[in-house]
Protein backbone atom coordinates (compact mmCIF):
# COMPACT_ATOMS: atom_id res chain seq x y z
CA UNK A 1 0.00 0.00 0.00
CA UNK A 2 1.27 3.47 -0.87
CA UNK A 3 0.52 6.93 0.57
CA UNK A 4 1.48 9.83 -1.74
CA UNK A 5 3.79 7.51 -3.63
CA UNK A 6 5.56 6.22 -0.52
CA UNK A 7 5.22 2.73 0.98
CA UNK A 8 2.94 2.88 4.04
CA UNK A 9 5.35 0.60 5.94
CA UNK A 10 8.14 3.14 5.45
CA UNK A 11 5.95 6.00 6.72
CA UNK A 12 4.91 3.99 9.79
CA UNK A 13 8.53 3.04 10.50
CA UNK A 14 9.80 6.63 10.26
CA UNK A 15 6.89 7.95 12.34
CA UNK A 16 7.66 5.33 14.99
CA UNK A 17 11.36 6.12 14.93
CA UNK A 18 10.53 9.83 15.16
CA UNK A 19 8.35 9.11 18.19
CA UNK A 20 11.25 7.38 19.96
CA UNK A 21 13.67 10.20 19.04
CA UNK A 22 11.11 12.80 20.19
CA UNK A 23 10.66 11.13 23.59
CA UNK A 24 14.44 11.18 24.07
CA UNK A 25 14.64 14.82 22.90
CA UNK A 26 11.79 15.94 25.13
CA UNK A 27 13.08 14.06 28.16
CA UNK A 28 16.83 14.63 27.98
CA UNK A 29 16.72 18.01 26.26
CA UNK A 30 19.22 16.85 23.68
CA UNK A 31 18.46 16.69 19.98
CA UNK A 32 18.11 13.21 18.54
CA UNK A 33 19.46 14.28 15.16
CA UNK A 34 22.76 12.55 15.80
CA UNK A 35 20.87 9.24 15.82
CA UNK A 36 18.82 10.00 12.69
CA UNK A 37 21.67 10.38 10.20
CA UNK A 38 23.50 7.19 11.24
CA UNK A 39 20.17 5.31 11.10
CA UNK A 40 19.61 6.57 7.55
CA UNK A 41 23.17 5.61 6.61
CA UNK A 42 22.63 2.14 8.04
CA UNK A 43 19.38 1.87 6.06
CA UNK A 44 21.38 2.37 2.89
CA UNK A 45 20.54 5.99 1.98
CA UNK A 46 23.30 7.92 0.18
CA UNK A 47 25.41 10.03 2.60
CA UNK A 48 24.20 13.35 1.12
CA UNK A 49 20.53 12.25 1.44
CA UNK A 50 21.12 11.04 5.01
CA UNK A 51 22.83 14.33 5.95
CA UNK A 52 20.41 16.59 4.01
CA UNK A 53 17.29 14.90 5.39
CA UNK A 54 18.85 14.87 8.87
CA UNK A 55 19.36 18.63 8.64
CA UNK A 56 15.77 19.19 7.45
CA UNK A 57 14.58 17.16 10.45
CA UNK A 58 16.79 19.31 12.73
CA UNK A 59 15.26 22.44 11.17
CA UNK A 60 11.70 21.23 11.85
CA UNK A 61 12.36 20.17 15.45
CA UNK A 62 14.21 23.41 16.25
CA UNK A 63 11.29 25.49 14.90
CA UNK A 64 8.99 23.63 17.30
CA UNK A 65 11.42 24.01 20.23
CA UNK A 66 11.91 27.72 19.51
CA UNK A 67 8.15 28.29 19.38
CA UNK A 68 8.04 26.76 22.86
CA UNK A 69 10.90 28.91 24.22
CA UNK A 70 10.16 32.18 22.41
CA UNK A 71 8.42 33.83 25.34
CA UNK A 72 11.09 33.04 27.93
CA UNK A 73 13.35 35.92 26.80
CA UNK A 74 16.44 33.74 26.75
CA UNK A 75 17.70 34.71 23.31
CA UNK A 76 20.65 37.04 22.70
CA UNK A 77 19.78 38.08 19.14
CA UNK A 78 23.10 39.83 18.46
CA UNK A 79 25.02 36.73 19.53
CA UNK A 80 22.54 34.62 17.57
CA UNK A 81 23.12 36.56 14.34
CA UNK A 82 26.92 36.31 14.77
CA UNK A 83 26.59 32.58 15.41
CA UNK A 84 24.45 32.24 12.27
CA UNK A 85 27.14 34.01 10.20
CA UNK A 86 29.92 31.77 11.52
CA UNK A 87 27.83 28.61 11.31
CA UNK A 88 26.76 29.29 7.72
CA UNK A 89 30.40 29.46 6.64
CA UNK A 90 31.10 26.24 8.52
CA UNK A 91 28.13 24.43 6.96
CA UNK A 92 29.17 25.48 3.45
CA UNK A 93 32.74 24.25 3.99
CA UNK A 94 31.44 21.02 5.60
CA UNK A 95 29.12 20.43 2.64
CA UNK A 96 31.91 21.01 0.10
CA UNK A 97 34.10 18.61 2.06
CA UNK A 98 31.40 15.94 2.14
CA UNK A 99 30.67 16.30 -1.58
CA UNK A 100 34.38 15.99 -2.37
CA UNK A 101 34.65 12.86 -0.25
CA UNK A 102 31.55 11.50 -1.99
CA UNK A 103 33.19 12.25 -5.36
CA UNK A 104 36.24 10.18 -4.45
CA UNK A 105 34.07 7.47 -2.88
CA UNK A 106 35.10 7.94 0.73
CA UNK A 107 32.12 9.87 2.13
CA UNK A 108 30.31 6.88 3.67
CA UNK A 109 33.40 5.63 5.50
CA UNK A 110 34.61 9.04 6.72
CA UNK A 111 31.16 10.13 7.95
CA UNK A 112 30.68 6.76 9.65
CA UNK A 113 34.08 6.93 11.38
CA UNK A 114 33.38 10.52 12.49
CA UNK A 115 30.06 9.35 13.92
CA UNK A 116 31.67 6.44 15.73
CA UNK A 117 34.14 8.85 17.37
CA UNK A 118 31.50 11.46 18.18
CA UNK A 119 28.80 9.15 19.52
CA UNK A 120 31.36 7.01 21.32
CA UNK A 121 33.04 9.92 23.10
CA UNK A 122 29.78 11.68 24.06
CA UNK A 123 28.25 8.36 25.12
CA UNK A 124 31.28 7.54 27.27
CA UNK A 125 31.18 11.03 28.82
CA UNK A 126 27.44 10.89 29.60
CA UNK A 127 27.70 7.33 31.00
CA UNK A 128 30.73 8.22 33.11
CA UNK A 129 29.18 11.37 34.59
CA UNK A 130 25.82 9.63 35.15
CA UNK A 131 27.53 6.77 37.03
CA UNK A 132 29.58 9.32 38.95
CA UNK A 133 26.44 11.25 39.83
CA UNK A 134 27.14 14.35 37.73
CA UNK A 135 24.73 16.01 35.33
CA UNK A 136 26.51 14.79 32.21
CA UNK A 137 25.98 17.87 30.11
CA UNK A 138 23.74 20.89 29.77
CA UNK A 139 20.05 20.41 29.16
CA UNK A 140 17.86 22.40 26.77
CA UNK A 141 15.20 22.41 29.50
CA UNK A 142 16.40 25.06 31.93
CA UNK A 143 14.24 27.06 34.24
CA UNK A 144 13.24 30.60 33.44
CA UNK A 145 14.88 32.11 36.50
CA UNK A 146 18.19 30.27 36.21
CA UNK A 147 19.96 33.13 34.41
CA UNK A 148 23.03 34.26 36.29
CA UNK A 149 22.91 31.31 38.64
CA UNK A 150 25.87 29.65 37.00
CA UNK A 151 29.31 31.08 37.53
CA UNK A 152 31.38 31.70 34.46
CA UNK A 153 33.78 28.74 34.07
CA UNK A 154 37.50 29.51 34.59
CA UNK A 155 38.36 28.70 30.94
CA UNK A 156 35.73 31.18 29.73
CA UNK A 157 37.02 33.82 32.16
CA UNK A 158 40.51 33.33 30.76
CA UNK A 159 39.21 33.59 27.17
CA UNK A 160 37.21 36.71 28.03
CA UNK A 161 40.36 38.28 29.47
CA UNK A 162 42.07 38.24 26.04
CA UNK A 163 41.48 41.55 24.31
CA UNK A 164 41.42 40.76 20.58
CA UNK A 165 39.37 43.55 18.94
CA UNK A 166 36.64 43.92 18.05
CA UNK A 167 35.19 43.03 21.45
CA UNK A 168 31.40 42.63 21.70
CA UNK A 169 29.13 42.84 24.72
CA UNK A 170 26.92 39.85 25.43
CA UNK A 171 23.80 39.51 27.53
CA UNK A 172 24.89 38.76 31.08
CA UNK A 173 27.09 41.86 31.30
CA UNK A 174 30.45 40.81 29.85
CA UNK A 175 32.47 41.27 26.68
CA UNK A 176 34.22 38.72 24.50
CA UNK A 177 36.23 38.80 21.29
CA UNK A 178 34.15 38.60 18.12
CA UNK A 179 36.71 36.17 16.70
CA UNK A 180 36.12 33.67 19.52
CA UNK A 181 32.37 33.69 18.84
CA UNK A 182 32.93 33.25 15.10
CA UNK A 183 35.46 30.45 15.67
CA UNK A 184 33.04 28.49 17.88
CA UNK A 185 30.23 29.08 15.36
CA UNK A 186 32.38 28.01 12.39
CA UNK A 187 33.59 24.82 14.09
CA UNK A 188 30.07 23.72 15.04
CA UNK A 189 28.76 24.71 11.58
CA UNK A 190 31.42 22.51 10.03
CA UNK A 191 30.11 19.63 12.11
CA UNK A 192 26.52 20.41 11.07
CA UNK A 193 27.35 20.53 7.38
CA UNK A 194 29.53 17.46 7.48
CA UNK A 195 27.47 15.19 9.68
CA UNK A 196 23.93 16.53 9.33
CA UNK A 197 23.51 17.28 13.03
CA UNK A 198 22.21 20.44 14.67
CA UNK A 199 25.45 20.75 16.61
CA UNK A 200 23.59 21.99 19.68
CA UNK A 201 25.04 19.27 21.90
CA UNK A 202 28.49 20.74 21.21
CA UNK A 203 27.64 24.43 20.57
CA UNK A 204 25.68 24.90 23.80
CA UNK A 205 28.47 23.61 26.08
CA UNK A 206 30.97 25.56 23.91
CA UNK A 207 29.00 28.79 24.42
CA UNK A 208 28.97 28.16 28.16
CA UNK A 209 32.47 26.74 28.75
CA UNK A 210 34.44 28.70 26.12
CA UNK A 211 32.55 31.97 25.59
CA UNK A 212 31.04 32.21 29.09
CA UNK A 213 27.41 32.77 28.04
CA UNK A 214 25.00 32.04 30.96
CA UNK A 215 23.29 28.66 30.47
CA UNK A 216 19.72 29.92 29.86
CA UNK A 217 20.93 32.46 27.28
CA UNK A 218 23.16 29.80 25.68
CA UNK A 219 20.14 27.50 25.42
CA UNK A 220 17.77 30.10 23.93
CA UNK A 221 20.36 31.50 21.54
CA UNK A 222 21.35 28.00 20.48
CA UNK A 223 17.76 27.07 19.62
CA UNK A 224 17.29 30.34 17.72
CA UNK A 225 20.51 29.67 15.85
CA UNK A 226 19.66 26.04 15.03
CA UNK A 227 16.49 27.21 13.22
CA UNK A 228 18.70 29.15 10.81
CA UNK A 229 21.65 26.75 10.58
CA UNK A 230 19.27 23.79 10.10
CA UNK A 231 17.23 25.77 7.57
CA UNK A 232 20.25 26.99 5.61
CA UNK A 233 21.94 23.59 5.74
CA UNK A 234 18.89 21.70 4.53
CA UNK A 235 18.25 24.36 1.85
CA UNK A 236 21.77 23.88 0.48
CA UNK A 237 21.31 20.11 0.37
CA UNK A 238 17.77 20.41 -1.03
CA UNK A 239 19.13 22.36 -4.01
CA UNK A 240 20.78 19.15 -5.19
CA UNK A 241 17.73 17.04 -4.33
CA UNK A 242 19.30 15.54 -1.20
CA UNK A 243 16.32 16.21 1.11
CA UNK A 244 13.80 13.36 1.03
CA UNK A 245 10.37 14.44 2.30
CA UNK A 246 9.25 10.82 2.66
CA UNK A 247 11.85 10.63 5.47
CA UNK A 248 11.45 14.10 7.01
CA UNK A 249 7.62 14.42 7.14
CA UNK A 250 6.87 11.21 9.11
CA UNK A 251 9.99 11.62 11.31
CA UNK A 252 8.90 15.13 12.29
CA UNK A 253 5.28 14.11 12.89
CA UNK A 254 6.42 11.35 15.24
CA UNK A 255 9.08 13.37 17.03
CA UNK A 256 6.79 16.37 17.72
CA UNK A 257 4.39 14.04 19.53
CA UNK A 258 7.22 12.20 21.26
CA UNK A 259 8.78 15.47 22.45
CA UNK A 260 5.54 16.34 24.29
CA UNK A 261 5.47 12.91 25.92
CA UNK A 262 9.14 13.20 26.88
CA UNK A 263 8.69 16.73 28.26
CA UNK A 264 5.70 15.53 30.30
CA UNK A 265 7.80 12.64 31.63
CA UNK A 266 10.37 15.07 33.08
CA UNK A 267 7.68 16.13 35.59
CA UNK A 268 7.39 12.54 36.78
CA UNK A 269 10.76 10.83 36.56
CA UNK A 270 14.19 12.03 37.69
CA UNK A 271 16.42 12.39 34.63
CA UNK A 272 19.49 11.16 36.53
CA UNK A 273 17.80 7.79 37.14
CA UNK A 274 17.72 7.09 33.42
CA UNK A 275 20.69 9.08 32.15
CA UNK A 276 23.04 6.11 32.30
CA UNK A 277 20.78 4.31 29.78
CA UNK A 278 21.02 7.35 27.52
CA UNK A 279 24.82 7.23 27.61
CA UNK A 280 24.74 3.51 26.86
CA UNK A 281 22.36 4.20 23.96
CA UNK A 282 24.87 6.61 22.43
CA UNK A 283 27.61 4.02 22.82
CA UNK A 284 25.36 1.43 21.14
CA UNK A 285 24.80 3.96 18.33
CA UNK A 286 28.57 4.13 17.81
CA UNK A 287 28.78 0.31 17.85
CA UNK A 288 25.92 0.10 15.30
CA UNK A 289 27.73 2.34 12.81
CA UNK A 290 30.95 0.36 13.40
CA UNK A 291 29.11 -2.93 12.76
CA UNK A 292 27.72 -1.53 9.50
CA UNK A 293 31.17 -0.39 8.38
CA UNK A 294 32.62 -3.79 9.25
CA UNK A 295 29.81 -5.42 7.25
CA UNK A 296 30.60 -3.23 4.22
CA UNK A 297 34.33 -3.92 4.53
CA UNK A 298 33.90 -7.67 4.91
CA UNK A 299 30.99 -7.92 2.46
CA UNK A 300 28.62 -9.38 5.07
CA UNK A 301 25.19 -7.90 4.26
CA UNK A 302 23.44 -9.25 7.35
CA UNK A 303 25.53 -6.91 9.51
CA UNK A 304 23.54 -3.98 8.03
CA UNK A 305 20.42 -5.49 9.54
CA UNK A 306 22.19 -6.12 12.86
CA UNK A 307 23.33 -2.50 12.88
CA UNK A 308 19.82 -1.16 12.25
CA UNK A 309 18.45 -3.46 14.96
CA UNK A 310 21.01 -2.09 17.46
CA UNK A 311 20.10 1.57 16.73
CA UNK A 312 16.33 1.04 16.78
CA UNK A 313 16.57 -1.34 19.74
CA UNK A 314 18.67 1.10 21.79
CA UNK A 315 16.30 4.02 21.09
CA UNK A 316 13.29 1.79 21.87
CA UNK A 317 14.89 0.57 25.10
CA UNK A 318 15.66 4.03 26.51
CA UNK A 319 12.44 5.75 25.40
CA UNK A 320 10.56 2.69 26.69
CA UNK A 321 12.31 3.08 30.05
CA UNK A 322 11.21 6.74 30.15
CA UNK A 323 7.57 5.88 29.36
CA UNK A 324 7.34 2.85 31.68
CA UNK A 325 8.94 4.76 34.59
CA UNK A 326 6.56 7.68 33.99
CA UNK A 327 3.44 5.49 33.93
CA UNK A 328 4.60 3.72 37.11
CA UNK A 329 5.17 7.07 38.81
CA UNK A 330 1.83 8.36 37.53
CA UNK A 331 0.01 5.43 39.13
CA UNK A 332 1.75 6.15 42.45
CA UNK A 333 0.94 9.90 42.31
CA UNK A 334 -2.30 11.06 43.96
CA UNK A 335 -4.60 12.75 41.42
CA UNK A 336 -4.57 15.98 43.49
CA UNK A 337 -0.82 16.31 42.83
CA UNK A 338 -1.26 15.73 39.14
CA UNK A 339 1.62 16.90 37.00
CA UNK A 340 1.05 18.48 33.59
CA UNK A 341 1.29 16.17 30.60
CA UNK A 342 3.81 18.47 28.99
CA UNK A 343 5.35 21.78 29.78
CA UNK B 1 7.08 11.91 -1.76
CA UNK B 2 4.75 13.07 -4.56
CA UNK B 3 3.39 16.47 -3.57
CA UNK B 4 3.42 18.15 -6.96
CA UNK B 5 7.05 19.19 -6.56
CA UNK B 6 8.34 16.99 -9.36
CA UNK B 7 8.31 19.80 -11.92
CA UNK B 8 10.43 22.11 -9.72
CA UNK B 9 14.21 22.12 -9.63
CA UNK B 10 17.19 23.74 -7.95
CA UNK B 11 16.52 26.75 -5.75
CA UNK B 12 12.74 26.70 -6.27
CA UNK B 13 12.52 23.06 -5.24
CA UNK B 14 14.75 23.69 -2.21
CA UNK B 15 12.61 26.67 -1.10
CA UNK B 16 9.42 24.63 -1.55
CA UNK B 17 10.82 21.69 0.45
CA UNK B 18 12.01 23.86 3.34
CA UNK B 19 8.73 25.81 3.29
CA UNK B 20 6.82 22.54 3.60
CA UNK B 21 8.94 21.40 6.57
CA UNK B 22 8.40 24.81 8.23
CA UNK B 23 4.65 24.61 7.63
CA UNK B 24 4.52 21.06 8.99
CA UNK B 25 6.44 22.12 12.13
CA UNK B 26 4.03 25.01 12.83
CA UNK B 27 0.95 22.84 12.19
CA UNK B 28 2.33 20.08 14.45
CA UNK B 29 3.15 22.53 17.24
CA UNK B 30 -0.33 24.03 17.37
CA UNK B 31 -2.11 20.78 16.42
CA UNK B 32 -0.50 18.67 19.14
CA UNK B 33 -0.92 21.59 21.57
CA UNK B 34 -4.66 21.59 20.89
CA UNK B 35 -4.88 17.80 21.25
CA UNK B 36 -2.95 17.97 24.52
CA UNK B 37 -5.21 20.61 26.00
CA UNK B 38 -8.38 18.73 25.01
CA UNK B 39 -7.32 15.10 25.58
CA UNK B 40 -4.35 15.38 27.97
CA UNK B 41 -6.27 14.94 31.22
CA UNK B 42 -8.33 12.07 29.83
CA UNK B 43 -5.16 10.23 28.74
CA UNK B 44 -3.49 10.90 32.12
CA UNK B 45 -6.52 9.53 33.97
CA UNK B 46 -6.58 6.50 31.70
CA UNK B 47 -2.92 5.77 32.43
CA UNK B 48 -3.50 6.29 36.14
CA UNK B 49 -6.27 3.68 35.95
CA UNK B 50 -9.15 5.95 36.94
Amino acid sequence: MEVLGVAAELLVMFTGFGLLIGILFGFFGMGGSFLVTPALLVMGYAPNVAVGSGLAFVFGTSVIATLKHRDLGQVDYKLGVLMIAGTTGGIEVGKIGLEYLQHIGLAGSVVSVAYIGLLGSIGAFVTYTALKGGDGGISHDVEEDDEGADDIPPIAQKIQSYNVPPMISIRGGFTVSLWMVLAVAFATGLLSGFLGVGGGFIRMPALFYLVGVPVPVAVGTDLFEIVFSGGIGSFLYAQSGAVDLSIVVPLLAGSALGARIGAGATNLVDEDDIKVYFGVMLLLGAIAVAVREAGNYLGIEVLDLVSLAIILGAALLVSGAVVVSSVRKLRETPSSAEPSVAD
Amino acid sequence: MQLGLDSLSGTTLAAALIGLVLLEAIVLYFGYGFLESTLGKRVTDLLRGL
